[in-house]
């Protein structure tokens, strides 16, 4: 796509576990409105899977469950085992205080479509936040950390800029690297590259791409198809609050089973 | 890039000599001038009336300017100031913080205080605790005359009065702040606390500082209310000396030419607080 600086992806490579995902049965309401109609969705360990599907197709909501942003209604969400929100007890869910909630989001990552870094923050104290208060960890330690990831996602001379300061591609990167700091076991993206200019949508495809190929667990909302078709190992295609269907990019765009899936394609592509 | 350039301005003619550059005439505005010598003229005879005019007794006013008793009274509405404004946005954050809650009851209670504090005077708030004695003569034990002099009356008073306002200041403050900075903050896993006091309110802030500054100004001069139950402040220490010499003028000049000095002083101050929370955005800096 574009010809930005992706660093060596040895280069700040952390030692992290990735994580599988299950949800199951998941409803989910906004008033009348039945935004997710039962979904069953597995993401395997160290797979990148693509969420496509038209707006209001329920895909960031469900994003949302994920990390707990959005409460299910029904059905349950469980990141390497274990329930996200929930405690289960024979056949009773309990609801997690929310201590134990932030717990688990520590080990999740969420890029948001519109970064939301912290304006009164520079850069750097914007990755080092979650770190040092979430995780305890030495402030030295974290900005050497801070910095190492600044440098993988290419931007290891803007450290002390304010996020303003930077172009939307660049703070995207910054948010990144955010949530990279808590070395998370699953990344979450939220339509990473709609808010952006058309020109800087590729260096942020870029540094997910770099990403992938390290082996994280990743489930992308995105309206980049040739993005999913280069990255995913799974394609998801959503509409109306159900999963239509899913599959290698291969079957799911190339040869669509569905109609719905067809039609959408043929418009987007 | 030089050579071809050279070859041809030895070959070409001069070109044409440049059209001299062309000048800007502004209009004449001779309303506005006429109009700000007229302005100007008002404001200075205005002066000179107030300067001339012996009844102003300036000379008494500068005798009084810097008396001990006068500073005295400067001290005590300063730290008056000083302390109604840090516990009443103490207790205002707190209550904001509470009408933000999630919890029906506490979010009741908050409103309840705002509404009560801010529907009845101050001078009967005032009044009322000055009074206490007279509806509870004891407490726990304790004489309540002996428990609350003026000075403590003033501070309760002023403070649970102030505490109601700056609720609404802060509460605006923090609803200013964009929900996807919390979610944010959520995400990343960060507490409660620490969301609230390193994400939300350095960026209300910005929302709160300049309403905050009305409000310091106000209680600056508000102060002057505890006269009514004998709290020896800025104004009622010059009071004290125009009851004794019947300067009245000259002595209110003394009083109001402080509260000018000091609210220029704050609203520099205001000026360099707004700048500090103005950081990271755009423009600043």
């Amino acid at each position: 796509m574009s010809s930005v600086t992706t660093a060596d992806p040895a280069a700040g490579s952390t030692a992290t576990t990735t994580a599988k995902v299950e949800i199951r049965a998941v409803h989910k309401n906004f008033g009348p409105l039945h935004v997710l109609r039962g979904i069953d969705l597995d993401v395997r360990a160290g797979e990148v899977t693509v969420v496509l599907g038209p707006s209001g197709s329920g895909k960031s909501t469900l994003l949302r469950t994920i990390n707990h942003l959005e409460k299910v209604d029904s059905g349950t969400v469980s990141v390497d085992g274990t329930l996200v929100g929930y405690r289960r007890s024979g056949n009773k869910l309990y609801e997690l205080r929310e201590r134990d909630v932030l717990k688990q989001r520590t080990r999740i990552g969420f890029v948001f479509q519109n970064f939301h870094l912290f304006p009164h923050l520079t850069v750097l104290d914007n990755i080092v936040e979650a770190p040092v208060s979430a995780l305890k960890r030495p402030r030295k330690e974290a900005e050497a950390a801070a910095r190492k990831l600044l440098e993988r996602v290419g931007l290891a001379d803007k450290a002390e800029s304010y996020p303003k300061q930077l172009s939307g591609g660049q703070q995207q990167r910054v948010a990144i690297a955010r949530a990279l700091a808590l070395e998370p076991g699953l990344l979450l993206f939220d339509e990473p590259t709609s808010a952006l200019d058309p020109e800087l949508v590729g260096e942020v495809l870029d540094v997910i791409k770099d990403l992938a190929a390290s082996g994280t667990t990743m489930i992308v909302v995105t309206h980049e198809i040739g993005f999913a078709r280069e990255v995913a190992d799974t394609v998801v295609f959503m509409d109306e609050g159900r999963i239509v269907e899913q599959g290698p990019p291969a079957e799911v765009l190339d040869s669509p089973r569905h109609e719905r899936t067809r039609a959408f394609l043929s418009k987007v592509l | 890039m030089s050579t071809p350039l050279a070859t041809l301005s030895k070959t070409d003619p001069a070109p044409p000599p440049a059209a001299p550059p062309l000048r800007v005439v502004p209009t004449r505005r001779a309303g506005q001038w006429a109009a700000a010598t007229l302005v100007l003229v008002l404001i200075g005879l205005g002066l000179v009336s107030v300067v001339r005019n012996k009844a102003f007794q300036w000379d008494v006013v500068a005798q009084y300017f810097t008396s001990v008793s006068v500073l005295r009274g400067l001290v005590l509405t300063l730290w008056l100031t000083a302390v109604v404004m840090a516990l009443g946005f103490l207790l205002g954050t707190l209550l904001a913080v509470l009408r933000l809650s999630a919890n029906p009851v506490l979010r009741a209670v908050s409103w309840g205080y705002v509404w009560f504090f801010r529907s009845t005077p101050i001078l009967v708030q005032l009044l009322f605790w000055f009074n206490i004695g007279a509806l509870y003569p004891q407490i726990l034990g304790v004489n309540t005359v002996n428990l609350l002099g003026p000075v403590a009356v003033a501070v309760i008073g002023l403070t649970l009065h102030e505490a109601a306002y700056a609720a609404e200041v802060v509460r605006g403050g923090i609803l200013s702040v964009d929900r996807g900075q919390i979610e944010a903050a959520e995400s990343l896993g960060l507490g409660r606390w620490r969301r609230l006091t390193r994400i939300v309110l350095p960026q209300a802030m910005r929302a709160i500082v300049p309403p905050a500054g009305n409000m310091l100004i106000g209680t600056l001069k508000g102060t002057s209310i505890v006269s009514v139950i004998a709290v020896q402040d800025l104004l009622y220490s010059t009071q004290l000396v125009y009851h004794r010499t019947y300067e009245v003028i000259p002595l209110l000049l003394v009083a109001t030419l402080w509260y000018v000095v000091v609210t220029s002083v704050l609203s520099v101050g205001q000026y360099y607080v707004e700048r500090h929370y103005a950081r990271g955005t755009a423009g600043a800096r």
